[in-house]
């Protein structure tokens, strides 16, 4: 029996591939907390990350219905502060986003204080570079708050100090921990630790004293339900996670819930549904193309990206229901007739919906919901559906206005 | 009957000239929910080391090879509905497959239980 997996590895053979790369893996802050409550470690960015504790199943609908409780510190948090400031907060704050704006689509100097916006990084040829946040200090005056992903962490940290050159500080932040605490009943338990986060926003961040140190929280996440991700230093962390964990209503959660709940959200994963090659618009991510952006066109690759939002892409992200075995990454696309015409770029089951969903790129002709297709799995085709994302609605929390 | 096991974690357990295959309970726990198992056509015939099954839990596709070389005489259809038969109860409801054994002589290659707990320890 031998086993592929997509994100995370299952490995059945003991003494193995494991074991010859766990020793140029890095562990997290929290590694012993992981092995301590069974997480299965696995090697993920370069780092041993638990993929599981109790199951990925029972995790993702404790997500959906509780809180789960992910270790994403793997990522790559990180600041960028303005180095002579003017004193004058919108000033500076327009000043730290022309260092950043020229290498992303989104609009960064309208941000407010303490706003999250998630954006691209993109090259010349307007292909996506990575996805990630920019945030803007609800503290201090020209300073940005940016968490990056893992795998792109390097190049993107020196691509965003390369652009701050000499006129502002990067410092990278990834040596504590990032939690993720994602659920309906996340805010609850946040209410019991910092009240105030409570409060905030869908996509804006607060920090607050806890504890002796200085929690920053973000009302954000990655599985499509409410929840906070919250940066602790490394001292601090073992306790916050045990604080967290001990309340009754969470339950740590693995890579392997992340991905599926991710999945069921239609959000994509960089490396999989995004590379290099993909445009925003093909990703069906025209959202992050902020129209002060657009209209100035001043962001890298904007003459292909702004071509492709006036006569459409190439090809298109799509979601797709596809009956029997899951369709994984790399799984070919046919027309009714079977002609190949697309690939899966992510691909499992969906423990929600009890059935296999899948991200797959196509040519647009074939993108609008109800579309007939076909799935490619070992050689046989297995009828698929073109499904508007995400498969399983976002909950968000929306502030009252 | 005897049950011998694969270095890959099939199990088969012989009765006779028929072969019930599945995999072992480390196996399960080590792929964790399984979500969709594809079976072989009955009257198919393998080769050992053939693959003829395939176990998917919701990270990752496995593939089960034939334990021993035969004929496929029944496949476990509970399983179409109900894949987590596999987790709950691998070497008794959650089989994948009956076989009818070609050689009897293969199993002599396979471990007994002493041994597979001995290479899974």
């Amino acid at each position: 029996m031998h086993g592929k997996t997509v994100a995370g590895s299952v490995c059945l053979k003991p003494g193995t591939k494991m074991a010859d790369t766990s020793e140029t893996l890095k562990n997290v802050v929290l590694n012993d907390k992981h092995v301590a409550a069974g997480g299965r470690m696995v090697p993920f960015g370069g780092y041993s990350l638990p993929v599981q504790y109790e199951g990925i199943v029972a995790e993702h609908k404790w997500t959906r219905e509780h809180a789960g409780l992910f270790d994403v510190s793997h990522m790559g948090p990180s600041f960028l502060e303005l180095n002579e400031k003017t004193g004058d907060e919108d000033a500076d704050h327009a000043a730290i986003a022309a260092l950043v704006e020229p290498i992303v689509c989104g609009d960064i100097a309208r941000l407010k204080p303490g706003q999250i916006r998630y954006t691209l990084l993109l090259n010349q040829d307007g292909g996506i570079l990575d996805d990630l946040m920019i945030a803007r200090s609800p503290r201090f005056a020209g300073t940005l708050y940016i968490v990056v992903n893992a795998a792109t962490k390097e190049a993107d940290f020196a691509m965003i100090s390369g652009a701050a050159g000499d006129k502002a500080k990067f410092t990278r932040a990834d040596d504590g921990a990032l939690l993720a605490l994602q659920g309906p009943e996340a805010v609850d338990v946040m209410a019991t630790i910092i009240p105030e986060a409570a409060d905030l926003g869908f996509m804006h961040y607060g920090s607050w004293e806890w504890n002796g140190t200085r929690l920053m929280i973000a009302r954000s996440g990655y599985t499509g339900e409410d929840g906070f991700e919250i940066l602790v230093p490394s001292a601090f962390a073992g306790t916050l996670w045990d604080k967290l964990v001990g309340d009754e209503r969470v339950r740590p959660a693995g890579l392997g819930a992340r991905d599926s709940l991710r999945l069921e959200a239609g959000l994509p994963l960089y490396g999989h549904d995004l590379d290099e090659t993909v445009s925003p618009v093909e990703a069906d991510l025209g959202f992050a193309l902020s129209k002060r952006r657009r209209e100035a066109a001043d962001f890298p690759g904007a003459s292909r990206i702004l071509a492709e939002r006036d006569n459409g892409p190439s090809r298109a992200r799509v979601g797709l229901f596809v009956e029997g075995a899951p369709a994984r990454e790399g799984a070919e696309i046919a027309d009714t007739e079977g002609n190949i015409i697309g690939t899966v770029t992510s691909g499992g089951f969906s423990p929600s919906l009890g059935k296999a969903i899948a991200l797959a790129f196509v040519p647009p002709e074939f993108s609008a919901p109800g579309t007939k297709l076909l799935a490619i799995v070992r050689g046989r085709s297995q009828p698929a559906e073109v499904t508007p994302t995400p498969f399983v609605p976002h909950r968000y929390f929306r502030k009252p206005a | 009957m005897t049950i011998r096991y694969t270095e890959d974690h099939e199990y088969v357990r012989q009765d006779g000239t028929t072969g019930t295959v599945g995999i072992s309970d480390y196996a399960q726990s080590q792929l964790g929910d399984i979500v969709f198992v594809e079976l072989p056509n009955v009257g198919a015939s393998f080769s050992k080391g053939d693959e003829i099954a395939v176990v998917e839990s919701v990270k990752a596709a496995s593939e089960i090879y034939a334990p021993v070389s035969g004929t496929i005489s029944a496949v476990n259809d509970a399983l179409s509905g109900s894949p987590d038969l596999v987790n709950s109860d691998p070497m008794g409801e959650g089989w994948l497959i009956k076989m009818s054994i070609d050689d009897a002589g293969e199993l002599d290659g396979l471990m007994d239980e002493a041994a597979y707990t001995d290479h899974i320890a």
